[in-house]
């Protein structure tokens, strides 16, 4: 009895510190969140030509050049058991590939336990590709007489907008007439980042002042779409960090509103950068929960990141990548190919 | 996680400690914990490597000190190694005789240039500075859009033009000499690293502008990538540092240290949040405790703010600063308690807990919070409110009432008490910083663990010598003492 009530105690002290704390922060900030100056005036500037980028740069260049660790696994592989250094290489290898600590872990079990008949180079792969086997395909239609909406999530400067006016190309490419919302009202310039790639792609878009409530934005998206039979909304919503219950509770209420009459959300993707490490598995976590995501976008791959937390991603929450980002060109998304994925990842 | 390390090396250190002294085998097991957290926490593998050399040598190196157990020193040792990491060679930044005083800021798309070019220069307008800003993100739609938002609400003249990235880093310097101000933050496109064509354009303004300072700004969620952004940009610019953002997404950031590890130039500046605020110098002692132990505290908050009602909880943080906390406050805690999850779960995140307590915690159940909680309600909503009135006869009657002894009665109002005279502690001390704050309290609750006395607080004596009695049956392992006075030496101490 006593322990229990010590432990209760000092867990209430916590609890005290913490309450302390909030409410001071509380008091000291005004209104938090929500303190936006007013907008000043601002007009679209023009945008430089941007030097076109080698069509040879990334996945394709990795994958020629890249041989060298999947061979020195090979190479030190004698086909049927495992060595200890073998094993020491395929873990360097997810490791430096962002894979994760637990995730290696337990493909490295799933290697021991199923030995490599065929050498280590594709047990591994095959480990991989196996992790990597959800469905990966992508709504465009929804219920009679309703407007699809395409959401888009995720922590600040992983390319949401970017992202979004891509697809907004490949869309219309397609045939597809879209109307972009630009639900994000938080990051300066954010709409007139959006507003130029819906000139580009000839798209209807809907936007407001900075500080403006995204649900409305998105409310006035939908009856656009609707009015003019457009095939798909493309919603952008601001950056957040995935720790923070305020920004979430937001994110699940802008969700909300996008799939009330007319509309539904058909896809909510979660834009995450190649580069992010571990913390990339609570940002899915949490966003999954908040706002149902269906789908990874992993940009920024045409760097040295290889986005190895994906596999982590998949296999512990079974969040398939549905696209990938490969450049700065609208032409430079692309589906996911989870063998070229994985490929690149053990070609570190 | 890399916020429990310290925690890890704990348990680790109750076998270690029977020994005595660290054997090889022992520093072995220890530093296999160490890479298993710092390579959670995304430290890049070779950075890792170097630095449990650092630490095996540390530990190798120094006699393992009396008053500390072989588990404490190892932890001393990452400690004092993330100190130096993080710290060593810290840099001041100096204003050039000649002003303006140029700065440049580099680094990968979306790691927060934009951003932080503003805060900066809020920060030197806080330093009595007069900064300027100029945009040469000319790639980026908007780019420089945003930019003009940002410094229009920080007060910032933002210099910008279409014509070409150097020519705009060119004229915006000349401008801000022409109008006199001494700091030219200069603002360039987000680039990948392995873009040559781009990382030549910001050679080029570099050269153009000949910037005092060169900040690599990088993501502190960043993965095993941190490396070769730093080390692309340090090879090509000459870093004199690095500003680290978003520090607020994660606990961890091991990225800061990976980048730390591989370019060798000093953290300088560290950005916590998204508002033009949330910016500061960087401090190596807080990140350092950080990792050793603190992420546990930012997530019990995050939990507690999942959890709570946010109206009730300044209610009752309110009620606990002005000392009037009556048991129904203690009853509606123990729920909200109860909705955050295990007391033994909680116990593991909270700093400065010793194995000890986290033992007996797990061996709490929900039956004794049951007890507890029946004893309150027996009691008339007076007594709950001044409890002092509960007499001999009250006693035996709430005993009754709620299925116990009096000696339980006895038990709760004591600890009750103890804990209303804390609470007083904590809000007439003045609260101090969140992190140096929980640091202390940690530091607190272990050192009262100890059962020292001096100048600790009565009631953390209390509870601890409550927890001794109540718990050694949960806890086999010898004497309780060596080992508790970890927290105190370890848990981060004075920050300020």
């Amino acid at each position: 009895m006593t322990a229990v009530l010590v432990i209760v105690a000092l867990v209430v002290l916590a609890l005290a510190v913490v309450l302390v704390l909030r409410s001071r922060r509380r008091r000291v900030r005004v209104a938090p969140e929500m303190v936006r100056a007013p907008m000043p005036e601002v007009l679209v500037t023009e945008v430089a030509p941007r030097p076109e980028i080698d069509d040879s740069v990334g996945m394709d260049r990795r994958l020629a050049s890249a041989r060298s660790i999947f061979d020195r696994v090979r190479s030190i592989s004698a086909v049927g058991s495992l060595s200890d250094e073998q094993l020491d290489v395929v873990e360097e290898v997810l490791l430096r590939s962002d894979v994760g600590l637990a995730t290696t872990t337990a493909l490295l079990e799933e290697l021991r336990a199923h030995g490599a008949p065929e050498g280590v180079a594709a047990a591994i792969r095959a480990s991989l590709l196996a992790s990597l086997s959800a469905d990966r395909s992508v709504r465009t239609s929804a219920d009679e007489g309703r407007v699809p909406v395409w959401l888009f999530v995720g922590v600040n400067g992983v390319g949401k907008t970017t992202t979004i006016g891509k697809l907004a190309w490949h869309e219309t490419q397609a045939g597809r007439s879209v109307v972009l919302a630009a639900g994000d009202t938080f990051r300066a310039a954010a709409a007139d980042q959006l507003q130029l790639w819906a000139e580009r792609t000839n798209s209807d878009i809907v936007r407001a002042a900075e500080g403006a409530d995204p649900g409305s934005v998105i409310h006035d998206a939908l009856g656009r779409a609707q009015a003019r039979g457009a095939d798909l909304v493309l919603a952008d919503t601001a950056g957040r960090r995935a720790n923070n219950t305020n920004l979430l509770d937001e994110l699940a209420k802008i969700r909300r509103v996008a799939d009330r009459e007319p509309g539904q959300v058909v896809e909510t993707f979660m834009v995450l950068d190649a580069t992010t490490g571990q913390n990339a598995l609570s940002q899915a976590r949490e966003f999954l929960a908040a706002a149902e995501v269906t789908g990874i976008v992993l940009t920024k791959l045409d760097g040295t990141a290889r986005g190895g937390i994906v596999v982590a991603i998949e296999r512990e929450l079974g969040i398939p990548v549905k696209f990938v980002g490969i450049g700065e060109r609208a032409k430079d998304l692309l589906a996911f190919e989870p063998e070229s994925f994985v490929d690149s990842l053990l070609s570190a | 996680m890399f916020d429990s390390l310290s925690g890890r090396l704990e348990r680790l250190g109750t076998s270690l400690r029977s020994r005595g002294r660290l054997s090889e085998a022992d520093l072995a097991e220890a530093l296999a914990e160490v890479r298993t957290a710092l390579l959670e926490a995304d430290v890049e593998l070779s950075v890792v490597r170097a630095f449990l050399d650092a630490v095996g040598e540390r530990v190798r190196g120094e006699n393992v000190a009396q008053s500390l157990t072989p588990g404490q020193h190892v932890i001393k040792a990452v400690h004092d190694q993330l100190v130096e990491v993080l710290g060593g060679s810290a840099l001041k930044v100096t204003y050039a005789p000649k002003p303006p005083t140029v700065v440049l800021l580099a680094g990968l798309q979306g790691a927060g240039k934009t951003t932080t070019a503003a805060k900066l220069a809020k920060w030197f307008k806080a330093q009595g500075r007069q900064p300027y800003l100029v945009g040469t993100d000319l790639q980026r739609p908007a780019a420089v859009e945003q930019l003009r938002v940002l410094g229009a609400q920080i007060g910032v003249d933002v210099f910008s033009d279409a014509t070409d990235p150097v020519a705009v880093a060119r004229a915006g310097v000349a401008e801000a000499q022409r109008l006199g101000r001494d700091v030219v933050i200069i603002d360039t496109a987000g680039r990948l690293a392995i873009d040559e064509a781009l990382m030549a354009e910001v050679r080029q303004i570099s050269a153009a502008t000949d910037p005092h300072y060169t900040f690599l700004v990088i993501d502190a969620v960043t993965g095993q990538d941190a490396v070769h952004t730093a080390k692309a940009f340090h090879d090509s610019l000459e870093l004199s540092g690095i500003i680290v953002t978003k520090l607020d997404y994660d606990a961890r950031g091991g990225a800061v240290l990976s980048a730390r590890g591989v370019v060798g130039r000093p953290v300088v500046f560290a950005s916590t949040g998204e508002k033009l605020d949330d910016f500061d110098l960087f401090h190596p002692d807080r990140m350092a405790s950080r990792i050793l132990g603190m992420g546990d505290i930012l997530s019990l908050i995050e939990q507690a703010e999942r959890t709570m009602d946010a109206g009730a909880m300044a209610d009752s943080a309110q009620r606990m600063m002005s000392g009037a906390f009556t048991l129904d406050d203690f009853m509606a805690q123990l729920n909200q308690i109860r909705k955050m999850g295990s007391l033994g779960g909680l116990m593991r995140l909270m700093p400065g807990m010793t194995k000890d307590m986290r033992d007996a915690a797990k061996n709490v159940d929900d039956g004794e919070l049951n007890k507890i909680e029946a004893i309150i309600q027996s009691m008339t909503p007076r007594e709950r409110r001044e409890p002092q009135i509960i007499d001999g006869s009250r006693r035996a009657r709430i005993a009754r009432g709620s299925g116990s002894n009096v000696t339980a009665v006895n038990q709760l109002l004591k600890q009750f008490d103890q804990m209303k005279k804390m609470m007083r502690q904590m809000s007439g001390g003045g609260m101090p910083q969140l992190p140096g704050g929980m640091g202390k309290m940690a530091q607190m609750a272990a050192r009262g663990a100890a059962a020292r006395g001096g100048e600790l607080p009565a009631g953390f004596e209390a509870l601890a010598s409550g927890l001794k009695s109540g718990a050694s049956a949960a806890t086999p392992s010898g004497g309780p003492k060596g080992k508790k006075k970890k927290g105190g030496r370890v848990t981060p101490p004075k920050q300020r």
